[in-house]
């Protein structure tokens, strides 16, 4: 009975959340609607993070170099050979790589394998260590990967970045890769593989007594991460149409682990949430670091003034509120009814009912 | 009487310290045999070479007939050979069943992409590694608190759960490091009873370490007593109550716990 209702709802859901972002997109000006697809980039961004260190206990600092890789690879794949020529105009671009133009979704998932093949080269070496060596590596390759963007000029046209780059990014693109991301990572981690790694997490010693391959299942949840990181770079790339190595800065890493922390370690839905409040709220406060005024006050505006209250929320959830947004706890129907008993029966005679989060 | 460990002339340095000197002994099928010994004198430290966590600096470990010494941790339980922690290591994000049926995992044929679509032979194995992990906790008296957080479970019932967790890897040999450590004597006695009850009705060998002698000299027909590494006795209870060397090393130190 329940179960049919709450399929019911999903499907409810799922179709009205379609029909808005229909209308979104053929009616909401550009600016909103790139926030719209923004949310759903860092969506993933924050999900694929929380895969790796949420629920296989792996920190891994990579992120801003994994999205570059897809970023470059789906732009070099979707851009026209015309424009190629436009763009390498220093130093021509090397041969094969001139001619090709690939369709989006399969530029997407070229992106994808390609950044999943290099990180996991990259992890090899770490994850057979015991220990945090993989921050420190991945943390490493990320830099590395961006100054190679900036020294080899006939592959990624070096600081000049990349213009023109065709902006097939819509919000169907964006929220259908969200969708597909957070259905293989949900189900991945509520299967027996699931388990396996948060029994990593939770104790190696114990977990490789108990038959399981560390090695494998790190290098598992990290390839799934990695992938979708390299496919949400592609969406960047083709939504900004312009990229250049500096929209790959550690800063980028920084945000994603901070939003997944706010959002909760162990919730998809936390990490959703938490990635849009966190799209939206920088671009409102976008004002702030341009010069505005109060009464007759003039304020000069603060570049990275939104960082520094990026990162004093950040201290805060950390300090009060450690597991976040959501703690480990997803969205579901039932817990949704739940929350609005307790708020209806509060309301009605003060008492308290239900008795979970 | 068939032979299912040998641990073969086993030392393990630790820099200058030596761990574990010359130990040798051997387990055949179907016993509980007793590794007992002062505070410091190897034993979990031959529990972590049987089981892969160390290397032996020398010295090698047959299980099966097979020399398994320098494989990994993983690679030998999946031949049949569990462990307990002395410190208890219970996976806190998971909840009592879940815990069991990672010990399950080694043995799941269906590969990622299949448990990620749901297909019949992932749904199939997922399906019975639950039950089987049910029947378990049942056939162990763990079975009403399945759903629950490891950690809300009384302490020893955490220990029972440890063990649990062991068996469902079906192992040919289970090894528990101080399953009774911070029990109190009853509850360590009802303890005992729980292992013998677990040789009775599974079909495995036991090597159990204890510090505390008379833990042990009720239900283990065998026991080997270690100090400073080195294997000092072996035999059954009367003869190692007798054994002056034992008598010596207990009651050079003092005896917690
Ligand atoms: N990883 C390690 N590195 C260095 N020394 C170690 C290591 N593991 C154990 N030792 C040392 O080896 C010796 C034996 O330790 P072990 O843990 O095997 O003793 P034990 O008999 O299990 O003692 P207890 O009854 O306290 O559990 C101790 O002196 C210990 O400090
Ligand atoms: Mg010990």
């Amino acid at each position: 009975m329940k179960l049919k209702r709450n399929t019911i709802l999903t499907f409810i859901a799922l179709l009205v959340i379609v029909v808005l972002l229909f209308f979104a997109e053929k009616s909401l000006n550009p600016y909103y609607r790139r926030i719209l697809n923004l949310c759903a980039i860092y969506s993933i961004f924050s999900v694929t993070f929380n895969l790796i260190f949420g629920y296989t206990g792996q920190f891994s600092l990579g992120h801003a170099g994994f999205a570059a890789i897809g970023a470059y690879v789906a732009a070099l794949l979707t851009l026209s050979p015309a424009q190629k020529a436009v763009n390498f105009f220093l130093k021509p671009i090397i041969s094969p790589l001139a001619n090709v133009e690939l369709p989006f979704l399969l530029a997407l998932i070229v992106g994808g394998l390609i950044t999943a093949i290099l990180s996991m080269l990259i992890a090899w070496p770490a994850l057979r260590l015991h220990g945090d060596y993989l921050a420190i590596a991945t943390l490493g390759f990320s830099e590395i990967i961006r100054s190679l963007m900036v020294n080899m000029q006939s592959l990624t046209n070096g600081a000049l970045g990349l213009k023109g780059i065709p902006g097939y990014t819509n919000l169907f693109w964006s929220w259908g890769c969200l969708a597909v991301c957070v259905f293989i990572i949900k189900r991945l981690v509520d299967s027996s593989y699931g388990r396996a790694i948060s029994a990593v997490r939770d104790d190696e010693v114990a977990a490789e007594a108990l038959g399981v391959n560390l090695f494998k299942h790190k290098m598992m949840a990290f390839g799934v991460s990695s992938f979708f990181v390299g496919v949400a770079g592609g969406l960047m790339a083709n939504l900004i149409s312009t990229i250049d190595p500096k929209v790959f800065l550690f800063t980028l890493t920084y945000q994603i682990v901070g939003v997944t922390v706010m959002g909760g370690m162990g919730s998809l839905t936390g990490s959703v949430i938490s990635a849009s409040l966190y799209t939206i709220f920088l671009e409102a406060l976008r004002p702030l670091e341009s010069q505005f005024t109060i009464g007759s006050l003039t304020v000069p505006g603060i570049p990275g003034m939104r960082m520094v209250i990026f990162s004093v929320l950040l201290l805060l959830v950390i300090l009060f509120s450690r597991k976040g947004l959501m703690g480990n706890n997803e969205f579901s129907w039932d817990g949704l009814f739940r929350l609005f008993n307790r708020l209806r029966s509060k309301k009605g005679d003060g008492s308290t009912g239900g008795d979970e989060a | 009487m068939t032979t299912l460990l040998e641990v073969k002339d086993l030392t393990k340095r630790f820099g200058g310290l030596t761990a574990v000197n010359h130990f040798s002994t051997h387990l055949v099928e179907g016993e509980l045999c007793a590794l007992i010994g002062p505070n410091g004198s190897g034993k979990t430290t031959i529990f972590n070479v049987i089981t892969g966590i160390y290397e032996p600096t020398e010295g090698s470990i047959i299980f099966q007939g097979e020399d398994i010494s320098g494989k990994r941790p993983d690679q030998i339980t999946k031949r049949g050979i569990a462990r307990t922690f002395q410190n208890i290591r219970l996976f806190k994000g998971l909840n009592v069943l879940e815990n069991v049926i990672v010990g399950k995992h080694l043995r799941l044929a269906s590969d990622p992409a299949s448990a990620i679509l749901h297909l019949p032979n992932y749904m199939k194995e997922e399906s019975e590694m639950r039950r089987t992990g049910m029947t378990l906790l049942e056939s162990l008296g763990l079975d009403r608190f399945a759903e629950d957080e490891p950690t809300s479970l009384p302490y020893g019932l955490q220990r029972k759960l440890e063990i649990a967790r062991a068996l469902a890897t079906e192992p040919r040999l289970l090894l528990l490091d101080e399953p009774a450590a911070g029990m109190s004597p009853s509850d360590a006695e009802e303890l005992m009873a729980f292992i013998q009850h677990i040789l009775d009705s599974f079909d495995l060998t036991i090597f159990l370490i204890e510090h505390q002698m008379r833990v042990v000299m009720g239900i283990c027909p065998r026991i080997i007593v270690i100090d400073h590494g080195e294997k000092i006795a072996e035999g059954n209870p009367e003869q190692i109550q007798n054994d002056d060397r034992v008598i010596e090393a207990y009651l050079g130190v003092v005896d917690h716990a």
